[in-house]
């Protein structure tokens, strides 16, 4: 089996560097950015299983990052994770990807592994 | 003074208010004072005056009646008793001027005319005589014998023969009854002057006085000028008695005046002195009786005032009380909401920035959280310090630590998103824990034991959880400042018919009075007023429990303890914002 592969993308570079390496660890494959538009060109080069997405990054937010995603590359899953901040964001971010696949920072890795799995079925 | 005293606590105000806000600078006392004032003093005033008036002007026409009234009762009398007496003597006078001095001496013709008198006058000619100019009764026809009596050295035959009549007092006489003597003076045919003298009875004045009625108690009599009665009175003391009023002054006409009776009560004196004759005519009347029927009418204008003027205090009270109280409620009310606003701005604002530090504060969080694990995992999958307890125990101490803080922001997070008006699933017992986390430090420090027993068959509520958790903060916080240190808290809640809960909060502080009871949800009523209290917890927790479609209920005693039953809908059907 093929490992999972993630793209992680956040605008704090210290935490997404550091959960890559972390999920690196548990045997996933992590690519990590800070910007949107990196994450996009990415997509095209390597297809990602699970997409791990700040609702709130700077010039585009995790939402519409997630729909442009998609239209690269269908297959890919979405887990939000979130500073939580406004009630919106909340709804925003819940609805777009399920209430239980919408994560509030500090996150529990063990929490994101549970959920990465539980998105591929494994 | 029960009166007074509602009025001062209709308009009682909270003192600690003025200083508190610009809002609440008006002293509805005063404005009250002023609207009862004014209205009444318009009012009363006119109507006062006009009665007093009405009354001055009723006694004056009543008096100036009453004058004219005795005026005409003594004129009137006074003309009869003058023809009377006039009448008498022109028929003397008649008789010298008829009869010669000789023909008056023959006892037959004497008492031929005396019977002729008689007949003709009707009563009053008693007897008849002749007295010659050496004043020796010549002649003489009547009831005694005074035949040949000498009247030379009496002071009436002087004033006969100076002014050719004379008119006597009453008196007795030789005869022992009252009577008088008209006397008139002729000339015999030798040129020697005589005198007919005739006594009348006096019963015929007596007869016509009495007969007289006269208002007000009234009494008519005649005197002479010495004051001695010539008649009988009713109330003023028989004939020949000295009357007890001064005599009063000769003036040629009617006049009436004031004078006090022996028991000093006011008179109404009519006088007329009688022309030609000894005597004075007087009417007296007791005021008092007379002005009777007026001090009926003011009596009745009197109470009819009296009870103008209560109807119109009564009114002008009410409407003042009642307006007064109406504006105070308007300005309180509108105060209040300014208020409201005003908090729930600040709230706002406090929400905002609680979210802010919190997300900001919460980037880093992650960052350490991730930093620390990545140690963790090293430690875990390097196997290198794996088994090194001292080690592993830090990094899980700042694990901890960062899920501490994590919980700390979320829970600040929250509290600014409940701000925002949302009905969703709530579960009771979590609610009122989150609210205690607020104060878990407090209680701790105070050793305040807050027991929590939430019934096991509440269901799910479905309300507005900002609202539901800002009652039970405001109601929990109220309970912290009201209990001593080591006090006990108790948070109960149950079904009430099924489609209700209650939730009960009681402390063992120091309870509320019973005046003060009424109060707590006014705003502005603090009892916290020098500790920092607003005076709107209370006030505001009511309106919260109102929009959520729910009542709050607050039973206590002093020195013994709260207890406020909040009752909310499980489904909360709208909520208003």
């Amino acid at each position: 089996m093929s490992p999972i592969k993630v793209l992680l993308v956040d605008d704090e570079e210290e935490l997404v560097s550091t959960l890559a390496e972390r999920l690196a660890l548990r045997g996933i494959h992590a690519d990590w950015t800070t910007r949107p538009e990196d994450a996009l060109r990415r997509l095209e080069v390597c297809k990602y299983d699970v997409a791990v997405l700040d609702v709130k990054i700077p010039r585009m937010n995790g939402i519409e990052l997630k729909k442009e995603m998609e239209k690269k590359c269908a297959h890919t899953k979405f887990i939000f994770l979130t500073g939580h901040g406004s009630e919106q964001d909340f709804r925003e971010g819940s609805q777009e990807a399920g209430p239980e696949f919408y994560l509030v920072k500090p996150v529990n890795i063990e929490d994101l592994m549970e959920k990465i799995n539980q998105l591929l079925g494994r | 003074m029960w009166f007074r005293e509602k009025i001062r606590r209709s308009f009682q105000e909270n003192r600690e208010a003025p200083r508190r806000g610009s809002t609440y600078q008006f002293n509805y006392r005063r404005i009250w004072k002023l609207a009862v004032l004014l209205t009444g003093g318009v009012s009363l005033i006119p109507l006062i005056f006009i009665t007093a008036v009405n009354y001055e002007a009723m006694r004056h026409a009543i008096e100036s009646e009453m004058i004219f009234r005795t005026t005409r009762v003594v004129s009137n009398t006074c003309l009869s008793i003058s023809f009377f007496v006039n009448e008498r003597k022109s028929a003397l006078n008649f008789i010298v001027h008829e009869n010669t001095f000789e023909s008056l001496n023959s006892r037959e013709r004497l008492s031929r005319i005396l019977g002729d008198l008689k007949r003709s006058f009707g009563g009053g000619f008693v007897d008849l005589g002749v007295v010659d100019a050496a004043g020796r009764q010549r002649n003489y026809v009547g009831p005694y014998n005074l035949g040949g009596k000498d009247y030379s050295g009496q002071k009436w035959f002087r004033q006969v023969l100076d002014s050719g009549m004379y008119i006597s007092d009453v008196f007795l006489g030789y005869r022992k009854v009252p009577h008088l003597v008209i006397a008139v003076k002729g000339m015999s045919r030798s040129g020697a002057p005589y005198v007919l003298r005739a006594a009348l009875s006096t019963t015929p004045f007596e007869t016509l006085l009495s007969q007289l009625e006269v208002a007000g108690m009234g009494d008519v009599f005649m005197i002479n000028h010495e004051g001695i009665l010539q008649t009988p009175s009713r109330y003023h003391g028989g004939v020949f008695e000295n009357i007890y009023l001064p005599v009063p002054k000769k003036r040629p006409n009617t006049e009436v005046l004031e004078g006090k009776g022996p028991l000093d009560e006011d008179l109404i004196i009519g006088y007329r002195y009688i022309d030609d004759t000894p005597f004075i005519l007087m009417v007296v009347k007791k005021k008092k009786e007379c002005m009777k029927p007026w001090s009926c009418t003011g009596l009745k204008l009197i109470v009819f005032l009296l009870v103008s003027v209560s109807v119109i205090l009564t009114v002008i009270l009410g409407t003042s009380t009642y307006l007064v109280k109406k504006i105070k409620i308007a300005d309180e009310k509108r105060s209040a909401s300014l208020h409201q606003v005003e908090y729930a701005n600040k709230m706002a604002s406090i929400g905002r920035l609680a979210a802010s530090v919190a997300h900001e504060i919460n980037n880093p969080l992650a960052i350490i959280n991730e930093k620390a694990g990545l140690i963790k995992d090293f430690f875990t999958f390097g196997g290198k310090y794996a088994e090194d307890p001292k080690l592993m125990g830090l990094v899980d101490g700042i694990l901890t630590s960062v899920k501490r803080a994590g919980t700390i922001t979320r829970r600040l997070l929250n509290f600014s998103r409940n701000l925002q008006a949302s009905v969703e699933p709530i579960h009771l017992r979590e609610a009122i824990l989150e609210v205690l986390g607020f104060m878990g430090k407090e209680a701790e420090l105070r050793e305040i034991k807050i027991h929590v027993d939430v019934a096991q068959d509440i269901p799910v509520l479905e309300t507005d959880r900002g609202k539901l958790q800002q009652i039970l903060l405001n109601i929990i916080n109220n309970a912290f400042a009201a209990v001593s240190d080591g006090g006990h808290i108790d948070i109960r809640s149950r079904l009430e018919k099924k489609d209700h809960v209650a939730i009960i909060i009681a402390d063992d502080g120091c309870g509320i009075s019973k005046e003060d009871l009424i109060r707590i949800y006014e705003p502005f009523f603090s009892t916290k007023s020098g500790q920092g209290g607003t005076g709107l917890g209370l006030s505001i927790t009511y309106s919260l429990v109102q929009e959520i479609g729910g009542s709050i209920h607050a039973e206590s005693e002093l020195g013994k303890g709260t207890r406020f039953t909040i009752t909310i809908p499980i489904k909360s059907e709208k909520t208003k914002t």
